[in-house]
């Protein structure tokens, strides 16, 4: 099918997600809309999938003006997407979670078309498995097999290759290669450039809210690049400060929580250290930086800070002792979404007292979003930040003279400028002696940034080793399992 | 240049104040006329002419000094529970079991009060009943608090059957240790010399003592509640817990101190339930003040301001409908289906304000 849009606009308050976007897709391409995080990539694909009602503009399926206001008026219309987190039952089977929605009800129907559909497309899903127990990527190709099922002639995508392993990727695009080549139109939203180079035929790429340029195959990276960020900015200064003594020592450690649980995790981290923890995305990274934030209890194992020994919930101590933990869910974990920008950080204050200190609260939210660069006011919700902007107030909340700062993807949503200005910062409490940790899904960023980098894959750590030892394909490799 | 971005975001919560006031009595006029159209269509349906039915239920309340006087001691325990609510509603806490603490704080008053029989110094006893009361009711509270702190008993269950334990408590001792002389009944127990009767005022018959304590609740909870810390982290625990564990907020202490604050103001207004009204336990001293007072406090918008207009507007309600069964032969029930109707519209409103927000937010 072929898709045009017309000066699509969405605007939220003052702010405009999609300034007057055009695209076409032609059938039987595979398009890429690529562009940092906050570009607008999302509200697009939403608006399209029917999630979104648009401010603004028009849709064309096929030439003919398409109206419609929900999901299920959209997949009525031919266009599916692929949502980043999958949108599926984990308590139902395979085949169960295929037939809903879709138009085959009859069990031995559905069963016939999900191993047609698996042939087709060279998944290997077996339908009585419980949905639950898959991985991420192979929910992902569930969900194509259902779309696939329900008839669409648009497949959207949003940032699929997020949190699925190499092999599965290369699955994944062989599949839509061959869907394209049946007369779908495929949409891949992603900020990677690297995926885009792989499987698309045309790219367009956003900046902020509008098209800031399209491109052929073959793609020339720098010009990608320059598309996406204007003038590339140049990475920060890595400045090497040789390690201290011991900040935190995890001895033997076992824990519960995420998806797999800490297993036998024995790691020592020194003062004025970066250390980069890489993996995708659940492999346990999460459960390192909240038990050495003090937020859960080790099943077994022992957890030291500077040698006191850390049992219990320990968080009021270790923050007394300055440890900052940055949660990486930010509404859920990090900000109160309906209280503002000054009362957060009135609450933030130190200040001891019965009364609350409103006008210092005002102040120092002010002069927080003039530095961190937060759009929005003092009096502007959390929850109505953007997250990039809820992200730079999280920062905005990091103590100037830290210990040991323990972050889950600190710059996640951010633009490369702003991420690299955010580490510039956050390193300057290094020589003073602070250790930082830090989870990302960009092996680039731990690469640039880390003196150190820790490898988990299944729950624990395989692999332990300075970041100027290494390099990207053999970190690629260990976040597969192969180390 | 620096004061431009000052002047626009102080503008702007100028703006949303006016439409969320806008907002507010936009959705207190929706609730009344659903209740108004649903009153009619009752009255009609029992025979009854409605606006005649309204005119006595206007009559019936603010018709005379002495109706005035019945409807402000109404309006005393009922704001003096919402109060309460309004600190465990901040924490995100659903206080059901306000009722009982009301019944506590009774409770409590009456075993001061009675220990104070025949002695000197009454007024002093009077003084020390009424903080046994709020006392009372902040402990009924505080079990109730822990029943969900640390047992992992929602609050909801745990202050309904808390509710039923204090109803059990006043029926025994009705009936059992605090009986009348000679014979047990359900006009509860003997009554209270003079002189440990809470003084009333004038025509109205209205205790100052009472009608001052809560105006003096209602501006302390206001300032509290926006001034003081235990406001701003109320708030913040009871709109994402996590994140105030994060910011070195102990959620389960505040919960704590939510309740019993709510179970201290809930405990003062059955303590001059005891002092001020029957002068004596009986067996429905809460009046099912503190169910309504969860709606006058939802219909209030959670606005501490609000919450003395509306505990007014439903006091009148309930001392209203009292005459419309005398008057107009209209069943007497006719006041627990207008009563009905406003908690339902208040629960639609509320449905309707949580969509309508969600999808504006989105």
């Amino acid at each position: 099918m072929r898709v045009q849009l017309e000066n699509i606009h969405k605007h939220y308050g003052n702010i405009r997600a999609n300034d007057g976007i055009g695209l076409t897709v032609e059938p039987g391409t595979i398009h890429g809309i690529l562009g940092e995080n906050g570009a607008g990539k999302s509200t697009l694909m939403k608006i399209l999938s029917g999630f979104t009602p648009r401010t603004d503009g028009r849709i064309l399926l096929d030439g003919v003006p398409a109206e419609y206001r929900s999901p299920a008026e959209a997949a009525a219309r031919g266009i599916g997407m692929l949502y980043q987190d999958p949108l599926d039952f984990p308590q139902l089977t395979v085949l169960d979670n295929f037939r809903l929605g879709g138009p085959t009800p009859k069990t031995r129907g559905a069963r016939r078309r999900l191993l047609t559909l698996n042939r087709d497309l060279d998944f290997a899903l077996p339908p009585g498995a419980q949905t639950g127990g898959l991985t991420v990527g192979e929910r992902q190709q569930l969900e194509i097999l259902r779309l696939m099922d329900m008839g669409v002639g648009v497949l959207i995508l949003d940032e699929p290759t997020t949190g699925i392993s190499a092999t599965q990727k290369a699955t994944l695009f062989a599949a839509l290669r061959r869907m394209a080549d049946t007369g779908k139109s495929v949409i891949l939203v992603s900020h990677k450039l690297e995926d885009v180079e792989a499987l698309c035929d045309r790219v367009t790429v956003l900046r902020r809210g509008r098209v800031s340029g399209e491109a052929e195959k073959p793609f020339r990276p720098d010009r990608l690049m320059e598309m996406m960020f204007g003038t590339p900015p140049d990475p920060p200064e890595r400045r090497r400060i040789r390690p201290g003594d011991p900040l935190l020592t995890l001895d033997r450690v076992h824990a519960a929580g995420g998806r797999t649980g800490l297993v036998d995790c024995s790691v020592t981290i020194r003062e004025g250290e970066v250390v980069g923890l890489a993996g995708l995305e659940g492999s346990g990274q999460g459960v390192f930086l909240r038990l050495a934030a003090g937020l859960t209890i080790p099943r077994q194992g022992m957890i030291r800070f500077r040698n006191v020994p850390l049992n219990g919930t320990a968080y009021p101590f270790l923050k007394s002792e300055g440890v900052h933990f940055l949660p990486g869910s930010r509404l859920e974990e990090g900000l109160i979404p309906e209280m503002d920008i000054a009362e957060h950080m009135a609450l933030a204050s130190d200040k001891e007292g019965f009364w609350v200190h409103w006008a210092d609260g005002r102040q120092t939210a002010v002069s927080r979003i003039e530095r961190y660069k937060i759009k929005g006011g003092p009096h502007s919700p959390a929850g109505s930040l953007s997250g990039g902007n809820q992200q730079r107030l999280l920062l905005s909340f990091l103590s100037p003279n830290p210990s040991l700062l323990l972050l889950e993807n600190p710059t996640r949503g951010l633009d490369v400028a702003s991420a690299h200005w955010v580490w510039q910062h956050l390193q300057s409490a290094c020589p003073a002696g602070a250790g930082i940790i830090f989870s990302s899904a960009e092996l680039d960023e731990i690469l640039m940034i880390a003196d150190r980098v820790l490898v988990f894959f299944e729950g624990a750590v395989i692999k332990d080793v300075q970041s100027e030892a290494t390099d990207l394909r053999e970190l690629g490799l260990a976040i597969a399992g192969k180390a | 240049m620096k004061s431009e971005p000052v002047i626009m975001n102080d503008s702007a919560p100028a703006a949303a104040r006016s439409r969320r006031v806008f907002r507010f009595f936009g959705e207190i006029g929706l609730t009344l006329s659903i209740v108004l159209i649903f009153a009619v269509g009752v009255l009609l349906l029992a025979g009854a002419p409605p606006f005649s039915a309204f005119y006595h239920l206007f009559k019936g309340s603010l018709g005379s000094g002495s109706k005035l006087g019945h409807v402000l001691n109404t309006w005393v325990p009922l704001t003096l529970c919402a109060c309460g609510l309004l600190y465990t509603f901040r924490i995100g806490l659903w206080n059901i079991g306000v009722e009982g603490q009301v019944m506590v704080g009774a409770v409590f008053t009456t075993l001061i009060l009675r220990t104070g029989m025949g002695q000197p110094f009454p007024n002093a006893f009077i003084g020390l009943a009424l903080l046994a009361g709020g006392i009372g009711g902040g402990i009924w509270a505080l079990a109730t608090g822990y029943l969900k702190t640390r047992g992992g008993v929602n609050e909801i269950f745990a202050g309904l059957g808390m509710n039923f334990v204090a109803q059990g408590l006043i029926l025994w001792l009705i009936f059992g240790p605090w009986k009348r002389p000679g014979v047990a009944s359900m006009s509860g127990t003997e009554l209270f010399p003079r002189e440990l009767w809470l003084p009333t005022a004038g025509f109205l018959r209205l205790s100052p003592v009472g009608f001052t304590l809560t105006l003096f609740a209602v501006a302390v909870t206001a300032v509290l509640l926006r001034y003081a810390r235990i406001g701003l982290n109320l708030r913040a625990i009871g709109g994402n817990p996590r994140a105030a564990y994060l910011f070195g907020l102990q959620p389960g202490r505040y919960m704590l101190l939510a309740m019993i604050f709510a179970g201290g103001f809930a405990g003062l207004a059955g303590g001059l339930q005891v002092s001020g009204i029957y002068h004596r336990l009986i067996p429905a001293i809460s009046s099912n003040y503190g169910y309504l007072a969860l709606l006058v406090v939802m219909l209030a918008n959670y606005n501490v301001w609000a919450v003395p207009a509306v505990a007014f507007f439903f006091a009148c309600l309930n001392v209203g409908s009292i005459q419309l069964p005398m008057v107009l032969q209209v069943d007497s029930s006719l006041a627990g289906v207008i009563q009905g109707t406003l908690v339902l519209a208040v629960l639609a409103v509320h449905g309707w304000r949580a969509r309508s927000r969600k999808a504006g937010s989105s």
